[in-house]
């Protein structure tokens, strides 16, 4: 056999668990959403075939929880960068390289515990045995967390920040210190060696962690269920109406295959703008 | 108290630690204006620490560092006169060759108007004849045009003093010495005080003229680069800058001769002062001449050659002398006709100015 003949079998044989994986699990069943979404609602619920645009046209009705998604999503993400980018900055930069691998864990350990029971302990806090009651001893009364959409970003950013400083923190943590200490050498202060060189060199991090809390967050369903309390709803939310409830498939299948549309879309041009800011082919994940 | 003038960087008592280490221990240092210096001696010497004092990257534990007259312990590198062209360069990826030259007069407070900075980068560019390479990427480019990358970008600010750490380490030999003349070149244009940090003995005493040995975080020599060569401070010195060979011997009561661990007696050759007891000769391979037939002389020594290393313009003999050991000699291939040219396995004199010996105590 010929040596790249021979290589091109190994990769292959390295690629198929995967690729066969992704097929069966993501590919398959995309292609039977894409078909459902054109057909009918069976009259007992499900699906029944068919071939009609009503569903997509019937998209407007799920309007609010688009609109929920595609606002509160992004606005999440942004408030996990303000906050992750500082922890990231720290743990990579600022902290005693002996305690480094100590305090990175901990950004980790949220983990060990499900994001479920987490989300409720904040549904309690912010419930009215929680923050409000404690406010009310203080003579401020009905105050209302729970349920709100500010309640949905708290949570959003509780529970996806690990996720965000991971990237930004390893992004961080490649970086040369020697560029630091030229940019200081000619002269740069502090501040302007933080926007002039650290920032745009972790701009790959940060895009990383953008895209993949963004990305986890447009199909985010336990945090709006548990504290927006059905007032604040993403498409998640919807879905799992339509599918475990009213059971309208095609519905359903329409909704989702219109989010991932959305979501591709969203995704190239963002990773377009990052590509030419960074100035790096090194924008990773997508 | 103010600096001597005429001096651009002044260590007192200078010394360093990291932790229960010393790097640098108690080192006092004059650079003069306009100085080439070079800080020479193996890893872990302090030489790169005292430069990183100097640019201020670190601080030093005890005693002053002072600038042009200014005492600079505690400011930032961002508020110091001098710059740096870091070991692997450290350019920044992210702009073009243009834009790193420039960082430096970006950061200048009053901002200075865009056309001066571009003019003032090209003119840079030029300075290292790398005109027309502004819009290229760093990545784009080879080691040797990062090197001068880095040297414009340095140079730029019009430093009073630049700091160059092992700058030419990673380039290979023949672009490393046109390099060593350019930098020369370059020194000379700027008038600028240069330190350079450099474990090549090589690079420092052809660069430099003055040559700082450092050894174990101290100075063991200052002197122009001929005179560290010639008169070692001592068996480090003699050791590091260039090869020798090392002889066990005695000093004779009285001081006028030597006596070789072989039982070889040398006259002292004029030096005085010599301490009765245990010392080491230390004798430069090139201040050996082999002959084949003894002419008499009190300085010589036999052996037999047991390699051979043809070097093109001079040849390398290793010799087996008895009694001593191995000996290192070179030949110059001017001075040896073909004819001349021992063979391994011949019995040979090796004869000497006794005038070229170094002797340190053991």
């Amino acid at each position: 056999m010929r040596p790249d003949r021979k290589r091109q079998l190994i990769t292959a044989a390295l690629v198929a668990p995967a690729g066969l994986w992704l097929f069966v699990f993501l590919v398959l069943p995309f292609m039977a959403m894409v078909v459902f979404s054109f057909g009918e609602r069976a009259p007992e619920g499900g699906y029944q075939a068919a071939f009609t645009f009503a569903q997509f046209a019937n998209l407007p009705s799920r309007a609010a929880a688009f609109w929920n998604t595609l606002m509160i999503a992004p606005v999440g993400a942004f408030l996990c960068l303000i906050v992750a980018y500082p922890v990231a900055y720290y743990l990579a930069i600022k902290s005693n390289p002996k305690y480094r691998l100590v305090l990175v864990s901990l950004v980790v350990v949220p983990f060990w515990t499900s994001l479920l029971v987490r989300t409720y302990a904040w549904m309690y806090i912010l419930g009215s045995r929680g923050i409000p009651n404690l406010l009310g001893m203080i003579g401020i009364e009905d105050v209302r967390l729970l349920n709100t959409p500010g309640a949905v970003l708290l949570g959003i950013v509780y529970g996806y920040l690990p996720l965000m400083i991971m990237p930004i923190y390893v992004s961080l943590e490649k970086l040369d210190r020697r560029l630091l200490e030229a940019s200081a050498d000619l002269g740069a202060k502090p501040v302007s060696t933080f926007f002039g060189i650290t920032l745009p060199l972790s701009l790959p991090g940060v895009m990383t962690g953008v895209a993949l809390v963004t990305i986890l967050l447009l199909g985010e369903y336990l945090i709006p269920q548990l504290l927006g309390g059905g007032k604040v709803f993403f498409i998640g939310n919807a879905l799992v109406d339509l599918f475990l409830q009213s059971r309208n498939w095609p519905f359903g299948s329409a909704i989702a295959v219109t989010l991932v549309v959305v979501v591709v879309i969203v995704l190239s041009v963002a990773m377009r703008i990052a590509w030419k800011v960074s100035g790096s082919r090194q924008v990773d994940l997508v | 108290m103010t600096a001597a003038p005429g001096n651009d960087i002044e260590f007192r008592s200078v010394t360093k630690r990291y932790g229960s280490v010393t790097a640098v221990s108690d080192i006092n240092l004059a650079v003069p204006k306009g100085a080439f210096v070079a800080l020479l001696g193996p890893s872990g010497c302090g030489k790169t620490t005292c430069l990183r004092m100097i640019g201020g990257f670190e601080q030093p534990s005890e005693g002053t560092v002072q600038i042009d007259g200014r005492e600079m312990n505690g400011v930032p590198p961002y508020r110091r006169p001098v710059n740096m062209v870091f070991q692997h360069y450290a350019l920044f990826p992210h702009f073009d060759v243009e834009q790193n030259v420039a960082y430096g007069l970006k950061q200048a407070r009053p901002k200075l108007p865009a056309s001066e900075i571009s003019a003032r980068a090209r003119q840079a560019l030029e300075m290292v004849r790398l005109g027309g390479f502004e819009k290229r990427r760093i990545h784009e480019m080879s080691g040797g045009q990062q090197q001068r990358v880095a040297l414009a970008r340095a140079i730029v600010n019009k430093p009073s003093v630049l700091l160059l750490d092992e700058p030419l380490a990673a380039l290979d030999k023949k672009l490393r010495t046109a390099m060593q003349i350019e930098l020369q070149t370059l020194q000379r244009e700027l008038g600028i005080t240069f330190v350079l940090v450099t474990h090549d003995q090589e690079e420092a005493l052809s660069m430099s003229d003055m040559v700082c040995v450092m050894n174990a975080g101290r100075i063991v020599q200052m002197a122009k680069p001929q005179d560290v060569y010639d008169k070692p401070a001592d068996l480090f010195v003699a050791d590091f800058v260039g090869k020798t060979n090392r002889i066990a011997a005695t000093v004779e009561p009285g001081g006028a001769t030597l006596r070789l661990s072989n039982g070889t007696a040398l006259a002292a050759g004029g030096k005085t002062g010599l301490k009765p007891g245990a010392a080491t000769v230390a004798l430069r391979p090139e201040a050996i001449e082999l002959v084949r037939q003894s002419n008499g002389s009190d300085s010589q020594l036999i052996g037999i050659v047991t390699h051979r290393i043809f070097l093109g313009s001079t040849a390398e003999y290793q010799i087996n002398v008895d009694g001593l050991g191995d000996f290192l000699v070179t030949a110059d291939r001017r001075s040896v006709q073909e004819s001349d040219l021992v063979e391994p396995g011949e019995r040979v004199v090796l004869t000497f100015d006794p005038g070229k010996v170094h002797v340190f105590p053991a």
